[in-house]
């Protein structure tokens, strides 16, 4: 059976369970407005999922079911218990058409019409014909039947009518044995019919239900057998085990007092370490050590697991609304803690769901606003603070504005007046509220305002937040953050005024012992501490202070000057510079100990106010622990503009030749440490030099099932026949090559900066490194060396080995501003090779992996001198995304060079076409070298002549 | 969870059968102050002696820290502060009565812990109006005892009011 299938119908059992509970307390408190409402979310959970399942039969019924309950949730219809009943009917007919996908793995045959036109006329407000007079046991009978149409169905109405039945609509001892007589007669095991109908109903004559049951029982139990399909059951049952989480979590509990006793036991070993009880208590530790780790590990699961029905799902969508959507997920690998992610999965289904259907634009209009058919929903999960960010974003038409004021007026949420004085951040916020919905049409998709108010009561259940941004026309952003509750982290434990905290290790980015005086030490601001970190000025907060762990008599003095704790104290003070978003901070500690790894608990709720912590645990030493949470001290700090956060992820992916580079150092044949980008290097490897082979005059090694290519750096390393060689090894895709040098030295970061220009070839030139003049060797000169074809692969014609060098170092000559250079190409190892290149040619290059970024970059406003781009990517290629640089942005003048892969006339007046100045083969680095430069002179020319 | 149950039930039962006068309940006698309280015996989960505490910063002011208990963490409230009084006169060797509230562990810090007593309904009387309102609070009514009175603390209530 289909896992999707597999797993929707676990869940909708689950949810069927809970749903007979549900509504016999509605029948009793038919007012309960939370009942109500939960009831309609099932339900209509149901109907949406089949709806992508291609269920439709049950998508029918669910869908005329929850029409009538919507109906009791806004209160329009009273609850009558003959209503109930007739959602009882429904909820059973679900339950035997889901019961036969389950046996049969398809849907029944037959139809609900008369089941339906019931829910309708309900749900027109008709009620029920002549329910009270007749009793509804015909009826109920009829669609309980009428799905095994049969002969005997017939049969059993007719029987049935005219029995008087009870007020609630019981099944006759008559009834049930005409239906179980049908049952047996249809095709395929249908008992889950009968016992659903049977059992919600509860009132039937004991023998009667007795009997039904145990016939039941005994079918279910001869079931497996005689169902051909049934064999496939215990295959799929013996590969995972539902647990509940419960049990978990009481294992998990005893595991750690386990812990705490191991520890004990260990506490005491170490005191008289003489002791009989050392060997097996050693084991003892390993075992306990691996049974932590596997019971933690049962209960995390990447977030990927929550994820892999989405892209059928958005298949589907896209099929029913005739869109083209396509859909994108980033870190599937973030670890969530199972139940965590259980609650996350239906909210993130839900909105990934609404960003197809009311985000994303049909792709006729998508066209005309200028986008590509394709609309994009990227999904994407990271840690972050000590939280897990999950953000979906789409590029669709975002949020109407107009449309969200209007319906915020209608509904009576807000005033005009109101609205007005808002800011449309604050507007877009209502759509989380209950009954809130924009789209003007109820499909079955969505529509019906429950979607952003059961997602918001999800998330917010464990503790979590929710935001949305959106512009109108560019698309939405929803931000989840989810706090660590549960999730196991690496925490650093410090201590302050005596008491120990821990802070998530992963917003810590290193550690700084300031002296009372000397060098580093903490300075004041008129009282507020500073500390000189290398060449920037960070910003301090004292963990004592802010946590006013001051005894009282300390306290008055505190108040005067939160300084004077800061400056009296002549200690030597820790400083843990911490990460948030993209603003560094220190935070000032008295002792730092060891990081422990730390399942965090959530605080109780009459602490959770305090919004510096964000959760606490128990160490291994027994004692209980709160964990800071950076975003709350940063807040609390006074950095109430914490940059948004999407920023600083991009800033992430960005990589300026301003910053440092990390570079191999090693030694090869003379004197001079050479250096290489580290970024380029695949591995390290030691080659033996006896399983060296030789092949058409070239060095050859085996290495991972294929010849890799070995070449010296220059003549002057010696390549013996026996012993070892440190090998560099490159590698793009399937190639490989190996570079024999005689030693490495080391890995430093510096900033390139080549100042003699190398005459020598395989270099580039000299640079300073670690305060030693450094030969930068040019990766590009051996790859093409070994293999012609190296980059033909990528396309492009062979090039010119003789180009002329030099001409293309022209950039910054007259020591101005350095140009500034974007460069897009989702090759990470062209990247990594055109960076330093076009650095060392005197560029401020910022390089990107995709379009996509760039013109995120367009939008934020940055500007650059020139626009190196690939032309085969994934998401948008080069031609497309010259086509939308030259359209309408503000880099409409800026000159873009190509990088060809496919070289051909053709494609190089295609480039010219849709807006590029230059057309290069890719990695012919000097003709890039020149054509960047005579593109950057043609452009000044013409700015120039424009301007006079 | 089964405990939890358990608890709705006893004090369902307890209300709906208070006419019962013959019936009775248990309760575990604390004395905080030289007061006398009673915890309905079923909410008791543990009881403690004198833990070490861990501080939470800019907590209210009732709470005396988290502990440990078997892998579990337990919010400590000091009842005297809860009950508005000061804490001068506490004794040393503290006890600890440690009862679950909506899935949540916590542990009152009180002076002594007494007999478990099984007390008729016919004993029980409301709060008096006239009790000091914090206490009225807690409260869920009075027992007449031979020599003193006790008051039923209600746990709930005990602890959904420390942050207000």
């Amino acid at each position: 059976m289909d896992e999707l299938v597999a797993e929707f119908l676990t869940e909708t059992n689950e949810s069927l369970d809970e749903l007979d509970v549900d509504l016999v307390n509605l029948e009793q408190n038919p007012n309960d407005a939370d009942l109500l409402g939960k009831i309609f979310r099932l339900v209509h959970t149901i109907k949406g999922t089949c709806g992508f399942l291609a269920l439709p039969r049950l998508e029918k019924v669910a869908h005329h079911g929850e029409n009538v309950l919507g109906r009791f949730r806004d209160g329009d219809l009273e609850v009558l218990p003959e209503y109930v009943t007739l959602i009882f009917e429904c909820i059973d007919q679900i339950k035997y058409i889901v019961g036969e996908i389950e046996s049969t793995g398809s849907e029944p045959d037959g139809d609900d019409t008369e089941l339906i036109a019931k829910l309708d006329a309900v749900y027109e407000g008709r009620g029920l014909n002549g329910s009270e007079s007749d009793g509804n046991d015909s009826n109920e009978s009829s669609a309980n039947t009428s799905d095994s149409d049969t002969n005997n169905a017939d049969s059993a109405e007719e029987k049935s009518s005219g029995y008087p039945g009870g007020p609630t609509g019981n099944i006759s001892q008559e009834e049930l044995d005409a239906l179980e007589a049908a049952f047996q007669d249809a095709p395929g095991p249908e008992t889950s019919n009968a016992n659903g109908a049977a059992a919600p109903n509860g009132s039937t004559p004991p023998e009667s239900s007795t009997e039904q049951s145990a016939t039941s029982t005994v079918e279910e139990a001869q079931n497996p057998e005689k169902s051909p399909t049934a064999k496939k059951g215990p295959s799929l049952a013996s590969q995972s085990l539902r647990v509940n989480v419960d049990v978990l979590e009481n294992l998990m509990t005893m595991v750690s007092e386990l812990v705490l006793t191991r520890n004990q036991l260990l506490q005491i070993q170490r005191a008289n370490s003489e002791s009989d009880f050392s060997g097996p208590l050693q084991s003892l530790n390993l075992v306990v050590s691996d049974l932590q780790e596997g019971v933690m590990k049962t209960r995390m699961q990447p977030i990927g697991n929550a994820w892999a029905k989405l892209p059928r799902i958005i298949r589907d969508l896209s099929m029913e609304l005739g869109k083209k959507i396509e859909l994108e997920m980033i870190g599937q690998d973030t670890e969530l803690d199972r139940q965590v992610l259980e609650l996350i999965k239906d909210p993130l289904t839900h909105m990934v769901r609404n960003s197809g259907d009311h985000g994303i634009e049909d792709p006729a209009t998508r066209k005309a606003s200028g986008k590509p058919e394709f609309g994009t929903i990227i999904l994407e999960a990271f840690h972050e603070g000590g939280h897990i960010i999950i953000q979906i974003k789409d590029d669709g038409k975002g949020l109407a504005m107009d449309k969200i004021k209007q319906k915020i007026i209608d509904n009576g949420l807000a005033t005009a007046e109101e609205l007005e004085g808002m800011a449309d951040q604050q507007i877009q916020q209502f759509i989380f509220k209950a009954g809130f919905s924009t789209a003007e049409k109820v499909t079955s998709v969505s529509g019906r305002g429950v979607g952003m108010d059961v997602v918001r009561t999800n998330i917010e259940k464990i503790g979590g937040s929710i935001e949305l941004s959106s512009k109108e026309g560019f698309g939405s952003t929803f931000t989840i953050k989810i706090p660590l509750t549960l999730a196991i982290v690496s925490a650093l434990i410090v201590e302050a005024a005596n008491e120990r905290f821990a802070i998530p290790q992963l917003s810590v980015k290193e550690l700084v012992m300031a002296s009372h005086n000397g060098e580093s030490r903490i300075e004041m601001i008129k009282g507020a501490p500073v500390f000189r970190l290398r060449d920037h000025l960070l910003p301090l907060v004292s963990l004592t202070d802010i946590l006013q762990l001051n005894t009282p008599k300390d306290a008055n003095k505190a108040d005067e000057n939160t300084s004077e704790n800061v400056k009296e104290d002549a200690r030597n003070r820790y400083i843990v510079v911490t990460q948030v978003g993209n603003f560094d901070f220190g935070i000032i500690v008295d002792r730092v100990f060891d990081t422990e790894e730390i399942v965090v608990k959530p605080v109780a709720k009459m602490l959770r106010d305090i919004d510096l912590f964000s959760g606490n645990t128990i160490l291994g030493d027994g004692s209980v622990i709160m964990i800071l949470d950076p975003n709350g001290i940063a807040r609390q700090a006074g950095e109430l503009e914490i940059a948004p956060q999407d920023n600083a992820v991009e800033q992430k992916s960005l990589s300026t030749s301003q910053e440092k580079t990390s570079l191999l150092l090693f030694s090869a044949g003379d004197p001079a440490p050479k250096a290489v980008p580290l970024s380029l290097v695949a591995r390290l490897e030691n080659v033996d030099l006896e399983k060296v082979e030789h092949s058409a005059g070239k060095m050859m090694v085996q290495y991972r099932g294929q010849l890799m290519p070995l070449i010296p750096l220059n003549h002057n390393v010696q390549v013996g026949t026996e012993g070892e060689k440190p090998v560099l090894v490159f590698a793009d895709r399937d190639q490989s090559m190996g570079l024999i040098v005689d030693e490495i030295i080391d890995i430093k970061e510096e900033y390139i900066d080549v100042q003699l220009d190398g005459n020598q070839q395989g270099l580039f030139g000299s640079a300073i490194i670690d305060n030693k003049a450094t030969d930068v060797v040019d990766v590009a000169y051996f790859l093409n060396q070994i293999n012609q074809n190296w980059f033909k692969n990528h396309g492009d014609d062979d090039y010119d080995k003789n180009a002329e060098r030099g001409n293309g170092r022209a950039a910054n000559q007259n020591g101005t501003l350095k140009q500034r250079v974007l460069l897009v190409d989702d090759s990470p190892f062209f990247r990594n090779m055109l960076t330093p290149v076009l650095s060392i040619a005197g560029y401020d290059v910022t390089s990107l992996d995709s379009p996509l970024e760039a013109l995120k970059m367009c939008e934020k406003g940055e500007l650059f001198d020139i626009i190196v781009s690939d032309i085969e990517m994934p998401e948008m290629d080069g031609f497309e995304f010259a086509t939308k640089v030259r359209e309408n942005s503000p880099w409409v003048d800026t000159p873009m060079v190509a990088l060809s892969s496919h070289a051909t006339p053709k494609d190089i007046d295609r480039g010219m076409a849709v807006g590029f100045d230059q057309y290069v083969a890719k990695f012919d680095r000097d003709t890039l070298l020149n054509a960047m430069s005579q593109t950057l002179s043609d452009h000044r020319h013409k700015a120039s002549a424009t301007q006079h | 969870m089964d405990t939890h149950t358990e608890i709705m039930d006893t004090s369902s039962d307890f209300s709906n059968t208070r006419h019962d006068l013959e019936k009775s309940r248990d309760l575990l006698t604390i004395v905080i102050a030289g007061q006398r309280f009673g915890i309905p015996i079923l909410q008791v989960q543990d009881v403690l002696g004198e833990q070490s505490v861990t501080k939470v910063p800019l907590a209210p002011p009732e709470v005396a820290g988290s502990l440990n208990l078997r892998g579990r963490i337990v919010t400590a409230i000091n009842a005297r502060k809860r009950l508005g009084l000061e804490r001068d006169d506490s004794p040393h060797n503290s006890m600890s009565v440690v009862v679950e509230h909506m899935d949540e562990l916590y542990s009152l810090i009180i002076d002594e812990i007494g007999d478990v007593m099984r007390l008729k309904n016919k004993d029980f009387k409301p709060t008096p109006g006239t009790l000091d309102p914090v206490w009225r609070e807690i409260s869920s009514g009075v027992y007449r005892l031979d020599d003193e009175l006790l008051v039923v603390l209600d746990i709930p209530k005990f602890i959904e009011t420390v942050h207000s």
